[in-house]
């Protein structure tokens, strides 16, 4: 009798993983079934195979609609914004989690409140900050470079991030002993020399924990990259994609869109298989998504 | 002495590139959001005028902000109850139970996870595009083939209900792989003596592993609340851009539109004050109000 109901019982949890599974993994797939079809398919059932691999719709879209351009900006934005967050928070973690001085706490607690700030509040100021400061280029020097910069959006995001990063990489600094430094210090080794020899490689996972969260956020980010990059030629992949999803809305060029989709999509997607276990452990030591 | 010395100029040369980033791009923007919601002011001109508090009395006035707080809170409200429900669940069973496949079941429930909400919103439109998305080609089965296709989209009644769906699908992974974490460290002892007791699942579940990870529930009630705010409007900016006719628009959305499209500055930063007041408030609220005696195991 017991029995029979905790088979019962089982079959409804499968059937309920099952029924969530499916919701993901279908219109997943059916996106990229659908980046292999011809235009005429799409008018009709909607479930239908392609009929054959229609390749010119990654061909239009890396061309025609600009794709292959905006990919490249979001390598160079996104590679730009991970170096220069990994070379400004790493040290500056590191001193503080294991340094004492005037003002240490401050500055933690400073960082900390920064986790409480989400871009798109200030999204506004920083535009408008950026049109000053090229008026005033502008009066100097005749030009601008403020508006419109790939290194300007890469710094923006790099900032926007120091308050996740330090936090997740601090709380690994916090936790290694003392006596791993003095060591070095006895040994006779400078301060540099310790920080970079001997604790960042210590923090291996930490950062790379880091590095695969903020690799997510900043090729998917649109609202600063959408604010900021308005020139045609350095918009990000999401804008671009956002743009064939408008234009798709009048000129019906279903294909181009799919494929501008898995464009989008596929680099995330194999970052994700690769290193899954990584990312979900890494989400519960951190805790906390920006 | 020497010592001393190079040691400040160390902790300087580290923190002080971080702290400056921080200062110019977090600091001062939120400082000016403050302040710039005291000044009517149009943006790209230099004409700013300082109001005081008359952009918050116009905005206690207007009909279109309380609707998008309307339909912020009711977001808030829905996903953060139905993906709490949800999350819970499927946390417990594939923390507790030994089913096959329990890792794969963990790879796809995270996939919404790591995708742009661009890309999940163009995924939501080709579902719910009213003559062939895949939402309607599957109900259509049921309903015969000359229903009246259902706008999912295009519905002002329906349209909300439609971004709940897509904002829960985005979010279940998440905060199931973070429940999951704490569930794990719930220690078997108190599994299998309930067991020897004779509790079942369910009652095990709401006696055992609920009051035991009650403070990471609350964590990320705070959670909930900050990021419905923030991914409400990253959805609704790709998927509805506020439309049919403001049915769907949000708070940031609001803000963002009247900064840009209607170029009152100040009257943007001053939806923005209110919001972030807001999100403070409620989630100080919600923590109080949730407060328990925390259990130790």
């Amino acid at each position: 009798m017991k029995k029979s109901k905790c088979k019962a019982s089982r079959i409804v949890v499968y059937i309920l993983l099952i029924v969530l599974a499916v919701s993901i993994i279908v219109p997943v797939g059916w996106v990229f079934l659908a980046s292999i079809k011809e235009n005429s398919e799409f008018y009709g059932n909607p479930w239908t195979l392609p009929k054959g691999f229609y390749f010119q719709n990654f061909v239009d879209a890396f061309s025609k609609a600009k794709m292959g351009d905006y990919f490249l900006n979001s390598i160079i934005v996104t590679v730009l914004a991970l170096l220069l967050l990994l070379v400004v928070a790493l040290p500056s973690a590191y001193v503080l989690a294991r340094y004492k001085f005037r003002g240490s706490k401050f500055l933690n607690v400073m960082f900390m409140g920064g986790l409480f700030i989400n871009v798109n509040y200030i999204v506004v100021p920083i535009f408008l900050m950026l049109v000053d400061g090229d008026k005033m280029l502008k009066q100097l020097f005749g030009s601008g470079l403020l508006i419109n910069n790939r290194f300007m959006v890469a710094l923006i995001y790099a900032a926007t991030a120091l308050p996740f990063t330090i936090y997740l990489l601090s709380g690994f600094f916090v936790s290694i002993p003392k006596d791993y430094e003095e060591a070095a210090f006895v040994d006779g080794s400078g301060y540099f020399y310790t920080m970079v020899k001997i604790m960042m490689p210590m923090a291996r996972p930490s950062i790379i924990t880091i590095i695969l969260f903020n690799f997510l956020s900043f090729w998917n980010e649109y609202i600063i990259s959408m604010t900021l990059l308005t020139e045609k030629e350095l918009k990000t992949l999401p804008v671009g994609l956002m743009q064939l999803m408008q234009a798709q809305k009048s000129a019906a060029n279903y294909g181009r869109l799919y494929a501008g989709l898995i464009i989008v999509m596929l680099p995330t997607l194999i970052l994700y298989i690769l290193v899954q276990k990584k990312l979900t452990q890494g989400m519960s030591l951190g805790g906390l998504k920006g | 002495m020497r010592h001393k010395k190079g040691r400040s100029g160390f902790i300087a040369a580290c923190v002080l590139p971080s702290v400056i980033l921080f200062v110019i791009f977090m600091v001062i923007p939120t400082i000016n959001v403050f302040k710039m919601s005291l000044y009517k002011w149009g943006g790209f001109s230099n004409n700013k005028k300082f109001v005081g508090f008359n952009n918050f009395k116009i905005l206690f006035e207007d009909q279109k902000f309380f609707r998008s707080f309307q339909n912020s809170i009711l977001l808030i409200v829905l996903v953060t109850i139905i993906t709490l429900f949800f999350a819970l669940v499927f946390a417990a069973i594939l923390s507790r139970e030994n089913l096959k496949g329990q890792n794969f079941f963990r790879v796809i429930f995270y996939i919404p996870n790591i995708l742009s909400v661009v890309v999940i919103s163009a995924i939501f439109s080709a579902i719910y595009d009213p003559t062939n998305g895949l939402l309607n080609s599957i109900l259509g089965i049921f309903r015969g083939k000359d229903a009246v296709p259902i706008l999912w989209l295009g519905d002002q009644s329906i349209v909300i209900y439609s971004l709940v769906i897509a904002m829960v699908w985005q979010a279940i992974g998440y905060y199931m792989v973070m429940y999951m974490a704490s569930m794990t460290s719930v220690p078997e002892s108190l599994y299998e003596s309930a067991d020897l007791e004779g509790a079942g699942k369910v009652k095990q579940f709401f006696s055992i592993t609920l009051p035991l990870i009650w403070t990471n529930i609350r964590t990320t009630l705070t959670f909930f609340i900050i990021s419905s705010i923030n991914l409400s409007f990253l959805f609704v900016k790709a998927l509805t851009n506020g439309g049919p006719d403001g049915s769907t628009e949000v708070f940031l959305s609001y803000m963002y539109g009247q900064a840009y499209t209607n170029s009152s500055y100040g009257y943007g930063m001053a939806i923005g004050v209110v919001v972030f007041l807001f999100s403070f408030g409620l989630s100080a609220v919600v923590n109080f109000a949730t407060k328990r005696e925390p259990l130790e195991f």
